[in-house]
Order: C-alpha cells, then sequence, then structure tokens
C-alpha cells in the first residue's frame, strides 16, 4: 500500500489478426523492486516488452509507466526507462566506447555530463579496458554486458530486460545475474522477462507467471511454490508403466503429479500423504513445479 | 498503489531537435568506420559514366543543346550522382538497419518517435548527397567545364534533390517485403527517370508526351536547376522546378513516415 508503482497495466490486450498475443494482462511492479514475467516462449513476454516502450499499440486496456499513460506519452516514459533488448541489436563495426556515446546522445544526455556517464557504464559493465574494442571483436558475454551496460547509461529509474541471458552459455550467465543483481541492490526498479526457472527464483522480488497472453499467479517465489506445490516433491524415476502407475496411486491418495521427462513428481508430499509412500529422490519443490502445474505446459 | 508521479520533465513535442541529433550522431559516428566504401560508390559511378559518354559520345557530337558535350554531361551528371548517394543507400541501408540489424528497435526504445528517426535518417542522407552530388562536376573541371561562382548552388539544389530521393528510398524500404523487390523498383522507376533526366542527352529529341512527363521528373529539375546554375542562365521557370523538388521531397517524407511507421510500430 505504501509503494508507489513504476508500471502499472489494467486488462491489456493486444491481437495480432487472430492470434492474441496478450488477454487481459494486470501487472504492477512497485518501484524499487524487480519483477520477473516468466512464461514459456508465445507467452506473450516480449510483446509485453514492446507495449511498455509503445513499439506495440494495445487494443484495449490501461497502461501507466512511471507515472505516463501510453501510447499517448510514450516519449517521456521512455526517457527515464532503459531497454535490453532480446536480440542484440549493437553497432557492430564501433567501439564500445561509441556505442555508449551513440546512446548518451539519444537518451539526452547534457554535454557536462556524457563522459561521466560513459565512464559509469564502463565501469558497471566492467568493459573499462575493452572501450577501444570493436563490438565485433567482443566475447558474446561482453556483448550481452555493452547491451545492458547502454541501457544504464542515462541512469533509469526503471530497466526492461527482455530475456537478458538468454541463448548464453552457464558461466556468462551468472556474470549477467550478478550484474542484474547489483543493479537491484542500487534500488532501480526492474522488469525482466525470462523463461529460465532459475534466474527469476534468483533475481525477482516477485514473480508474475504467465500463459497464452495473461498472468496465472504472481507473487513472491517461495510463496507462490509453497502455495501451490508445498515444499518438499518426491520424484520417482522408473520405466513408462511404472511412472503410470505411480500416478494412478498418487491421484488415488489426493497427491498432485508432474511428468518431469522421466520421471513423475509427486507434489506436496510433505503434507498428508495418507499413506503414500514410494522410492524416489526428495527435492525441495521450485518455480517449475508451480509452472507445470498451472499452466500444463512445459517451460523450456 | 499509486503510479509514481512528481518526474514529469517539460512536456515533449512531437519534433524535437535532441530527437534528431541522437540519430544522426549516430549516423556521423557510423560513418567514420564506412565513409571509404561510401564514398567510392557514389562517386566512382558517376564519374565513370561522366568519362564514358564525355569520351565516348563526346566524339561523335561535340555540341549538345546548345552546350559542349562536355559542359552538357559534367552538370547534367549531379543528378545521377545524387540518386546514386540517396535513394539506394536509403533503400538498403534502411532495410538492413530495420530487417537485420535492429538498429531501429533500439533507437525508437529511446525518447525518439518513427517521425523523427526517419526525418533524421533523411536529412543525413540529404547532407550526403548534397557533398557527393557536386564530386562528378568538379571531377568533369580538368576535363574542360568552366567553373563558375553558380557552382556553389549546387550543393543546395543536390541536397533538396537528394532530401527527396532519401524518403523515396526509406518508404521503398518500408513497404518492401524483401530486399529482392528492390528490383523491380530499380528496373521501372530508377532506371527510366534516370534515362530520361536529359543528363546524357536532352529530352527535346524525345516525343511530346514524354517532354510533358519529364516534367515531373525530380532528376530532370535537378538536372535543369544545375544547368541554370552552373551557366548563369536563371529564368522564372526555375523558381518551378525548386517547387517541384520542394513538392517531391515533402510528399515523399510522409510516405516515408507513414511505411516505417507500419513497419516499426505493431
Amino acid at each position: 500500500m505504501s509503494r508507489e508503482l513504476a508500471i502499472r497495466l489494467r486488462g491489456v490486450v493486444k491481437r495480432y489478426g487472430s492470434i492474441t498475443a496478450v488477454n487481459g494482462l494486470d501487472l504492477d511492479v512497485p518501484m524499487g523492486t524487480c519483477v520477473g514475467l516468466l512464461g514459456p516462449n508465445g507467452a506473450g513476454k516480449s510483446t509485453t516488452m514492446r507495449l511498455l516502450t509503445a513499439q506495440s499499440i494495445a487494443d484495449e486496456g490501461e497502461l501507466e509507466v512511471l507515472g505516463f499513460k501510453l501510447p499517448e506519452e510514450s516519449k517521456q516514459a521512455r526517457a527515464q526507462c532503459g531497454v535490453t533488448p532480446q536480440l542484440d541489436n549493437l553497432d557492430v563495426t564501433l567501439t564500445v566506447e561509441q556505442n555508449l556515446l551513440v546512446f548518451s546522445h539519444l537518451y539526452r544526455i547534457p554535454r557536462a555530463e556524457r563522459k561521466d556517464a560513459i565512464e559509469r557504464a564502463l565501469v558497471m559493465a566492467k568493459l573499462v579496458d575493452r572501450r577501444d574494442t570493436r563490438v565485433d571483436k567482443l566475447s558474446g558475454g561482453m556483448r550481452r554486458r555493452l547491451l545492458i551496460a547502454r541501457s544504464l547509461v542515462h541512469g533509469p529509474r526503471l530497466v526492461l530486460l527482455d530475456e537478458p541471458t538468454v541463448g548464453l552459455d552457464p558461466q556468462v550467465r551468472q556474470e549477467l545475474w550478478a550484474l542484474i543483481d547489483a543493479l537491484r541492490s542500487q534500488g532501480t526498479t526492474i522488469l525482466m522477462s525470462t523463461h529460465y526457472i532459475e534466474e527469476a527464483q534468483r533475481l525477482a522480488d516477485t514473480v508474475l507467471i504467465m500463459s497464452h497472453g495473461s498472468a496465472v499467479a504472481s507473487g513472491p517465489p517461495p510463496e507462490l511454490v509453497s502455495e501451490h506445490a508445498g515444499r518438499e516433491v518426491l520424484e520417482v524415476y522408473g520405466p513408462p508403466k511404472r511412472l503410470a502407475e505411480v500416478e494412478a496411486e498418487a491421484g488415488a491418495a489426493g497427491l498432485r503429479t508432474r511428468r518431469t521427462g522421466t520421471s513423475v513428481s509427486i507434489l506436496g508430499i510433505d503434507g498428508r500423504t495418507n499413506g503414500f509412500d514410494h522410492d524416489g529422490d526428495r527435492r525441495p519443490a521450485n518455480l517449475e513445479d508451480v509452472f507445470v502445474l498451472l499452466t500444463g505446459e512445459e517451460i523450456a | 498503489m499509486s503510479v509514481v508521479t512528481g518526474t514529469r520533465g517539460p512536456r515533449l513535442h512531437r519534433f524535437e531537435r535532441s530527437a534528431l541529433t541522437g540519430v544522426l550522431v549516430r549516423e556521423v559516428v557510423n560513418f567514420s568506420s564506412y565513409w571509404r566504401s561510401a564514398t567510392f560508390s557514389s562517386t566512382v559511378e558517376p564519374t565513370i559514366y561522366l568519362l564514358a559518354f564525355g569520351f565516348g559520345f563526346g566524339s561523335l557530337v561535340s555540341r549538345v543543346g546548345g552546350y559542349d558535350y562536355v559542359d552538357f554531361v559534367g552538370t547534367g551528371i549531379v543528378a545521377t550522382a545524387v540518386l546514386f548517394s540517396s535513394a539506394f543507400p536509403a533503400m538498403f541501408g534502411t532495410f538492413v538497419k530495420y530487417q537485420f540489424q535492429r538498429t531501429y528497435d533500439a533507437i525508437l526504445a529511446a525518447p525518439v518517435d518513427t517521425e523523427e528517426l526517419v526525418t533524421a535518417e533523411a536529412l543525413w542522407i540529404a547532407t550526403r548527397a548534397g557533398v557527393y552530388g557536386c564530386i562528378p562536376m568538379l571531377v568533369a573541371i580538368p576535363f574542360g567545364l568552366d567553373p563558375s561562382w553558380g557552382m556553389f548552388a549546387v550543393p543546395f539544389i543536390a541536397w533538396i534533390s537528394g532530401y527527396g530521393w532519401a524518403c523515396f528510398g526509406i518508404a521503398v524500404a518500408g513497404y518492401a517485403k524483401s530486399i529482392e523487390n528492390f528490383s523491380y523498383i530499380v528496373s521501372a522507376v530508377l532506371t527510366p527517370l534516370f534515362l530520361v533526366a536529359g543528363t546524357f542527352f536532352p529530352i527535346s529529341t524525345l516525343p511530346d508526351w514524354a517532354q510533358v512527363l519529364a516534367n515531373f521528373n525530380p532528376l530532370y529539375q535537378c538536372v535543369q536547376l544545375v544547368r541554370s546554375a552552373v551557366f548563369g542562365v536563371w529564368g522564372w521557370e526555375d523558381l518551378g522546378r525548386v517547387a517541384v523538388l520542394f513538392a517531391f521531397g515533402l510528399l515523399m517524407w510522409r510516405i516515408a513516415i507513414r511505411a516505417m511507421m507500419r513497419k516499426l510500430v505493431d
């Protein structure tokens, strides 16, 4: 009640022909928090991101970003936002510093502050000693860091990160998580879309699970997990026939299950089990369990 | 919960200098990495035309339309250089930046609107065309074209023509479904206009209906204006020519914005 909202969406609908990409979405992003939009490819995450910069215009609903109504006042909102796109669109024949210089102009940083702003972004992205390197000579991880740094050059109050670590190897992903976490601890408001469960669980204060263009659940990750999937999950392995039997037994005992590839996961095993007992691996419940349970879809 | 307020800066306008500057700075900084190839293609090709026609035809005909042939081609070729340095880079550059590099996604996420983006891109290409347009004329000087004070008007004529052709190229890129579609435009629109612009032969040799149509060809108007300027033969009809170039620029500018709005904002 006390917190102000950086982003407020109510009943937002976006259609492309016969496809409804966003279907009555409500979304609140309180100032100073990191909200994760979690969902599989095609859930409407990227469309939501495009709506927030008015690169898509909603068919229905209300959108407010930093107190500005979209799409009418979008330019003012964009001036105070940073956007990291899913697809790398750096100028590859320019150097690291030239890329930041261009964006310091696009984001209207006054001449006197430009040099410091670029320096800050270079430090943040740990690219100080690469400032004169051409982008096409950078590694994938460095390019991603530059892409994020580019969206921070004007010190935005709100940052939109669209799939910030998609397609990167695990080590580089960790690096970027550290960068995003640093940003979060500075008090920058973040809206991040992702289809990596771990990413949402680690970085987001609140997760909004999206499926087919609307929100199916939202809350802090631990609460979502305990509310929907319980504390522990029992994973039973075996041949398909065996898995079907386990599923049937669990169902009879009033327990919810989901298939996880070669195993069947029995959720909420910590609660009343009605005598159900099997050998298997016990593991903590996670957001993926919640997601599959709520949407019936696999996420990755 | 309430949505944040209190950070409302000055209301932003539809066209803002800082937005145009931002896009122009990007182009200027990028130009430092590709100016050699751009300068090469924009100047060498018209110069080859100049030399080929100048020496080839020039040996057959010494005077055309009341001018020495080298003077005739050396001035007319400005329009060719303008076309090659505006319409073509606008078509290909816009398509590549939209489709392959996704540069425009990045720019439109910043406080820049499509109208400002298209305008700034066209201003930049027009400025390049203003400079490149003069180069074959300068090349013609050692071959016999006499320098004149009127030549100082040529960059401005080339600039205004280039603005229209830049917008034309952006519009083509905006409506084209693939880069292969450009060949229709090049074959069906640009090549005919380029040939009947009075660059290499006077249009008075064409049938009457073609001569009337030529008045609507901005390249022809550009050629005529350049000759008026360089040879100091201004007349009232030149005001009409300037008006045609302005009208062409204005019309293409609006069409280009429409095309890119359709493409960039869904």
